[in-house]
């Protein structure tokens, strides 16, 4: 890092002033997907830049980075949270699943494998461009963990959570109370 | 061949987009990557007199910043940085001097070991500006409207045509009259996927050459590589532009954004890959759909026959380029009033230059006319249906030409049929249950159905499969899954074994994806590909030895289920491994253009029509307003995929709702800033928003719209929904509001100040 | 957002320790508002002390016959709690009414207490704002003003510094129901009544309420009476969900024998803190309830409130919202 600050840096701006140090990275260790990994993290970073800026992870989408849109949203300890408003380091102790550990499927396998509520999602068509759906996918996974809805207005309030630009809501409501129908215990 | 178009199916990217393996522009891993973050402009108008960067270079893993002051040479004409749908004038350069045209204008940006770092490096920067005193209101700012300058944006937005008749005479005349002004506030697209570009830079790969390859957010890949390589003297060659998955556009990455220009700056200075995302506040700095003021006025006779149209529209732009709204025309292309005039005008302020965004210009004004004419049809005591079948027009009044095909008709009764709304009491405020006024109300859409050039390739590959491709985008409009179809059907291929390429300057080229042109135009080069292939396929089942091809002519041949096959008799057939085999075991390939025929398109108004009905409800008391349900009957042409394109038209209603009730990027003029930057402070319609959608396809048969019949679906949906809705809430409130978005607090203070009026 | 350092704290006086020897360090919980602020560049925090494990999670029933909301319980978990749906509804409905399912499995209940404002200006660092800058003036009273404050605004010496609303659903619930707030600090434990632990913003918005540097909130205390019977909690707000309140009322009625023994009308996104007339309230006593004397109190609550423009549509909004809200309490059906 030095190496390179020394030789782009124009000279005629080189500092006098002494470097600017941050607060240093330091072994933080994440479970995500059942897998546990060891990054080197500065306590700024969050959860959702872990997965997708170090860990490679990036299903987990940034739609906002404040907690207003649900672009994000995991499953921590089945709970679905937004990854952007808690930082990586809190989460040491905790199991993360994230969209990529929702199917239970390989690289190379079918799509038969995926989460009920993915293939629902296909089915209905409950999305457009994408970004948004898993987060709403995490989403709803958390919405049927937790019990709480019983009718699909319920669905579309505990999903309000989750903003769809495309407009998809008609199809996520209808793929969500298919899941739910089928399977009224947790899923 | 219609195996497959036609028919609802599910999205062949579905399976990445639900499991996260759809990688968006900020989603490529590149080793050594180095992250931009922009600084942007805390004032409006005036210049940067100093930019202290010193505290911000102190911080370790900072390994460049770049500023006007340090910038490298770029190209100096403004016509290198025109871009594919760049209006006339001088398109915004960053960096390019200290001269500030707007607030959030980008001035800086921070490149640095990690995210967190340019980040933190960012809010170091302090910049001392000599402030000027700027100009952001539309409405303070009025006197300064002027005519636009026409450029080639005007060739898809032509300007309003010449008065017809005398209008104030007839107007005059006219035994029932309305008139209004309708004032509108600028949006912004806000797709989900935050703007990013990836670009990652090789050296020494070819000679001494560097290579660019960027992963951009953009609606056209091409757009992009034209931009770069002309701003930065880039060959072609050594750049490639990549996009397979784009989070949303809406128009918003028609053209290409801030962040790749920093990105590739950043990556040609420093030699390293680089990657620049725009914050979600970042997002209220690009082109918006910009604030209106519009007027109508009609004239009818009576019995509702229409005399004089009136519709003027004033349209906000930045100083520097004269983006025009064209919110004025639609008027002619609707109703037959014979004495017409539209005035179309703009006001140059201190603000970023507007952009396309869904329906531009339509649906503006659109829900103008259309509100318009719900307030007639009060006015005259006539259902609005009615005075809209009274007035219909089977020609494009302003420029005289008949419609290839126009099924509004159809769709007027099949949607009213669905809605009920014969059931409808027209007296307003008739409806109510408890603290709940109910309304209906409807309106008519309508939007152009273009097509354009576009080339693509088919390759049927030695292992069966047909690998087709086109750099066109996929912006969640189902691009992917509808070329699929035409080319599996095209050649009787399973559309499993088909592989539809997109997103990427390698492939042939594609215009933007914008204007809801992508099926007409992608669609017939794709067809066309597979034609030729199929044409190839034929001359190979002909050579081979006793062919019962051998007397036949193309005409004469089809393909399905893996074979060519004769149509009279399609169990006498040829594998197309056979084929393949016989093309001495390689590929058959081919490249087709596609070329709209204009000899034959001129001589038609081509459009696509809808039909909106639409029921809310109203909180009395609160001014809150639901809309509970609605219905859109839209002739389309041929629907290619039933599901994604009722996806399309459904996502249109809700922007409709969007626009009619919630969305408006609230600027301070004391700033010249847009104050509600944020997804929680910028409403658009979340989950409990959203109820009862119905979607009816009119199908129309059009063979002179393309080649394979179809108008595109991706802006319709929105165009006249506003309007329904206002009308519907006229209908539920006696209130007439006529600024939108109509939020509690404007149906609250017509309803105590009794301001209103019908 | 700045670099800081990091510690998990762990015990509660541990905490207070390390806060108090810091002075730009910062509790950090949920994290919804505190990491969303340190974004903006609005929060500046160098030390974050992490108090998630310390042993505050826990909802108990305590001996004035009331119930204790551990400070680290999240906000989802309060509201669905079998004792808060049954004893304190309005409470559940209230905070369900607020931020998204994600948000409240995150958000803990003291973190609720200590959100900030939602106002633009002071999200913004590009424009003065008195809150964030001390002194550097008020950029909502002649700017964009439509989601900020009606009452409460002026200072003692008559002037508006800030006209910033506090954000909560929550809060306006607990004002209602007269909850307790429990705190540690340097200087040992102490409780504040909600309705004193918001402040107005006077000459000194920057400070949103009265804890004292480096003290903890470890719980809240809910007095015995809930009013399950006749609650409502009425949010009026620019979508149907995710989105703050312009106006809230979360209005609480004891009704026996047709007359009203006990009346609380808390209202939110009108002021700085949860707004509440007490003096008010006590005219209701003894009178059957119905529109005409809801009307009353309604217009007494909103009297001397002032709008600057954009805002000022909310005094009649919470006017109506009252009415509604203790017509909705009044006709609940009691016993779910």
């Amino acid at each position: 890092m030095n190496l390179t600050l020394g030789t782009l840096l124009p000279t005629n701006e080189s500092p006098s002033l002494p470097a600017i140090q941050t607060a240093t990275r330091q072994p933080v260790t994440l479970t995500v997907n059942g897998v546990k990994t060891e990054l080197q993290l500065a306590p700024w970073t969050s959860l959702l830049d872990a997965l997708r800026e170090y860990m490679h992870l990036t299903g987990t989408k940034k739609g906002c980075d404040h907690g207003q849109c649900g672009a994000c949203t995991v499953l921590v300890n089945n709970k679905r949270i937004n990854a952007c408003l808690t930082l990586a380091i809190m989460q040491e102790d905790t199991q993360i699943t994230t969209i990529e550990g929702l199917s239970s499927l390989d690289q190379t396998s079918s799509s038969s494998k995926l989460h009920p509520l993915q293939r629902a999602f296909i089915d209905h068509d409950a999305f457009q461009c994408g970004y948004c759906t898993p987060g709403q996918i995490c989403s709803a996974v958390g919405l049927l963990n937790e019990g709480h809805a019983k009718t699909a207005d319920d669905v579309r309030e505990l999903m309000s959570g989750n903003i769809c630009r495309c407009g998809a809501y008609p199809g996520i409501v209808a793929a969500i109370t298919s899941v739910m129908d089928s399977q009224p215990t947790t899923v | 061949m219609t195996q497959y178009t036609g028919r609802p199916l599910n999205r062949v990217d579905g399976v990445d987009k639900v499991t996260g393996k759809a990688n968006y522009a900020a989603e490529f891993d590149v080793q050594g990557l180095l992250y931009g973050y922009i600084v942007n402009s805390t004032i409006t108008k005036g210049k940067i007199r100093q930019i202290h960067t010193d505290d911000a270079r102190r911080v370790e893993g900072i390994v460049s910043i770049f500023t006007h002051e340090n910038r490298p040479k770029l190209a100096w004409f403004d016509l290198s940085y025109k871009d594919q749908d760049a209006p006339p004038g001088s398109p915004f350069r960053p960096l390019r001097d200290a001269q500030i045209q707007f607030n959030g204008q980008p001035i800086a940006l921070v490149v640095a070991e990690t995210f967190e770092l340019a980040r933190y490096a960012a809010t170091l920067i302090r910049v001392d500006y000599e402030q000027e005193t700027h100009q952001t209101d539309l409405q303070a700012n009025r006197h300064k409207a002027r005519k636009p300058a026409v450029g080639m944006a005007t060739l898809f937005k032509p300007p309003p045509p010449d008065p017809r008749g005398n209008f104030e005479e007839a107007f005059r005349n006219a035994p029932v009259q309305v008139a209004s002004e309708y004032v509108h506030g600028s949006e912004h697209h806000n797709p989900m996927e935050l703007f990013a570009s990836t670009v990652v830079y090789e050296k020494g790969r070819y000679k001494s050459g560097e290579r660019y390859t960027i992963y951009d957010k953009t609606q056209g890949v091409t757009n992009s590589i034209l931009y770069v390589s002309q701003v930065f003297n880039i060959p072609f060659k050594d750049i490639r532009v990549i996009s397979p998955y784009v989070g949303g556009g809406f128009g918003s990455a028609l053209r290409p954004q801030h962040q790749l220009f920093l990105a590739v700056l950043a990556a040609r200075e420093l030699k390293r890959s680089v990657r620049v995302t725009l914050t979600r506040q970042q997002m209220f700095t690009l082109g918006y759909r910009p604030a209106t003021v519009q007027t109508v006025a009609l004239g009818a006779s009576s019995d509702g026959t229409m005399t004089a149209m009136y519709h003027d529209g004033v349209a906000v732009t930045s100083q520097f380029e004269d983006y025009t709204e064209v919110v004025t025309t639609w008027g002619g292309l609707l109703y037959p009033a014979e004495h017409v005039k539209f005035d179309q005008k703009i006001i140059s302020l201190d603000v970023a230059t507007p952009m396309d965004m869904r329906a531009p210009g339509g649906v503006t004004g659109v829900t103008a006319l259309e509100c318009a004419v719900d307030e007639l049809a009060y006015k005259l005591g006539m259902d609005p249906l009615e005075l809209r079948l009274r007035n219909y027009t089977e020609r494009n009044m302003n420029n005289d030409l008949t419609y290839s095909s126009k099924e509004l008709r159809e769709c007027f009764r099949r949607g009213a049929e669905r809605f009920g709304w014969a059931k409808r009491n027209p007296e307003p405020r008739s409806m109510r249950k408890e603290h709940t006024l109910v309304g209906w109300g409807m309106a008519t859409g309508i939007w152009d159905a273009f097509h354009a050039p576009a080339r693509a390739e088919a390759v049927l590959m030695v292992n069966g499969k047909l690998r087709v491709s086109s750099a066109t985008a996929d912006i969640g409009t189902g691009t992917y899954t509808i070329m699929t179809q035409i080319a599996a059907d095209t050649l009787g291929i399973p559309m499993e074994d088909v592989l539809f390429k997109l997103g990427d300057t390698d492939l042939p080229v594609a215009p933007i994806a914008g204007g809801s042109w992508t099926a007409a135009t992608v669609g017939s080069a794709v067809k066309a590909a597979c034609e030729a292939v199929g044409e190839k396929l034929f001359k190979l089942a002909r050579k081979l030895p006793n062919s019962p091809f051998a007397k036949v002519r193309f005409s004469d041949v089809l393909f399905a289920e893996k074979a060519i096959r004769l149509k009279k008799d399609p169990a006498i057939a040829i594998p197309l491994q056979t084929l393949i085999d016989a093309n001495g075991g390689a590929a058959v390939r081919a490249i087709s253009t596609s070329v709209p025929n204009l000899l034959k398109q001129r001589k038609y108004a081509r459009n696509t029509h809808s039909a909106v009905f639409v029921e809310v409800e109203v909180d009395e008391d609160f001014g809150t307003v639901r809309v509970t349900r609605a219905v859109t009957s839209v002739a389309a042409g041929r629907i290619l995929n039933p599901k994604t394109a009722r996806s399309q038209i459904i996502g249109g209603m809700v922007w409709g709702i969007s626009k009619a009730l919630e969305e408006e990027s609230v600027m301070d003029h004391q700033f010249g800033r847009i104050m509600n930057h944020s997804l929680a402070e910028y409403h658009v319609p979340v989950n409990a928003d959203i109820h009862e959608l119905d979607v009816i396809f009119v199908e129309e048969h059009d063979d002179i719209v393309n080649p394979l019949g179809v108008k595109g679906v991706g802006e319709i949906g929105i165009v006249g929904m506003p309007a329904a809705i206002a009308n519907a809430v006229f209908h539920a409130t006696g209130i007439r509001v006529r600024t939108l978005p109509i939020t509690l607090d404007k149906l609250l203070t017509a309803a105590t100040t009794e301001v209103s009026t019908s | 957002m700045n670099s800081f350092t990091y510690a998990r704290a762990s015990g509660i006086t541990q905490a207070v320790v390390e806060r108090s020897a810091k002075t730009d360090a910062a509790f950090i919980a949920g994290g919804t508002n505190l990491l969303d602020l340190m974004k903006e560049n609005v929060a500046r925090p160098t030390h974050l002390i992490d108090i998630n494990h310390l042993p505050l999670t826990t909802i108990t029933s305590i001996e004035s016959g009331g119930l204790r909301l551990g400070a680290l319980v999240t906000n989802a978990d309060t509201a669905y709690h079998q004792q808060v749906t049954q004893r304190y509804p309005l409470l559940s409905q209230a905070i369900l009414a607020g931020a998204s399912a994600q948000l409240r499995n995150m958000a803990t209940d003291g973190g609720n207490l200590m959100q900030r404002t939602r106002c633009y200006y002071f999200y913004d660092t590009a424009t003065p704002c008195n809150k964030r800058e001390p002194g550097s003036g008020c950029s909502a009273i002649t700017g964009f003003n439509r989601i900020h404050a009606i009452l409460g605004t002026y200072a003692q010496d008559q002037q508006v510094y800030c006209i910033a609303t506090h954000p909560s659903d929550m809060c306006v619930a607990l004002a209602a129901l007269e909850a307790v707030v429990r705190v540690t600090g340097p200087d040992g434990d102490r409780t504040i009544p909600l309705a004193e632990f918001h402040r107005l913003p006077g000459d000194t918005p920057h400070l949103d309420n009265v804890l004292q540097d480096g003290e903890l909130i470890t719980a809240i205390d809910l007095p015995a009476d809930g009013f399950p019977d006749h609650y409502a909690y009425l949010k009026l707000r620019d979508r149907s969900s995710y989105a703050f309140a312009l106006v809230s009322v979360a209005a609480a009625l004891d009704i026996q024998d047709g007359q009203i023994k006990d009346a609380r009308i808390a209202l939110g996104g009108v002021a700085h803190r949860p707004w509440r007339r007490p003096d008010l309230e006590a005219t209701l006593t003894e009178k059957a309830p119905n529109k005409t004397v809801f009307q009353y109190v309604a217009d007494a609550m909103l009297e001397g409130a002032q709008g600057f423009g954009h805002n000022t549509f909310k005094i009649e909004l919470a006017k109506r919202a009252i009415v509604r809200a203790l017509l909705q309490a009044t006709n609940r059906p009691s016993a779910v």
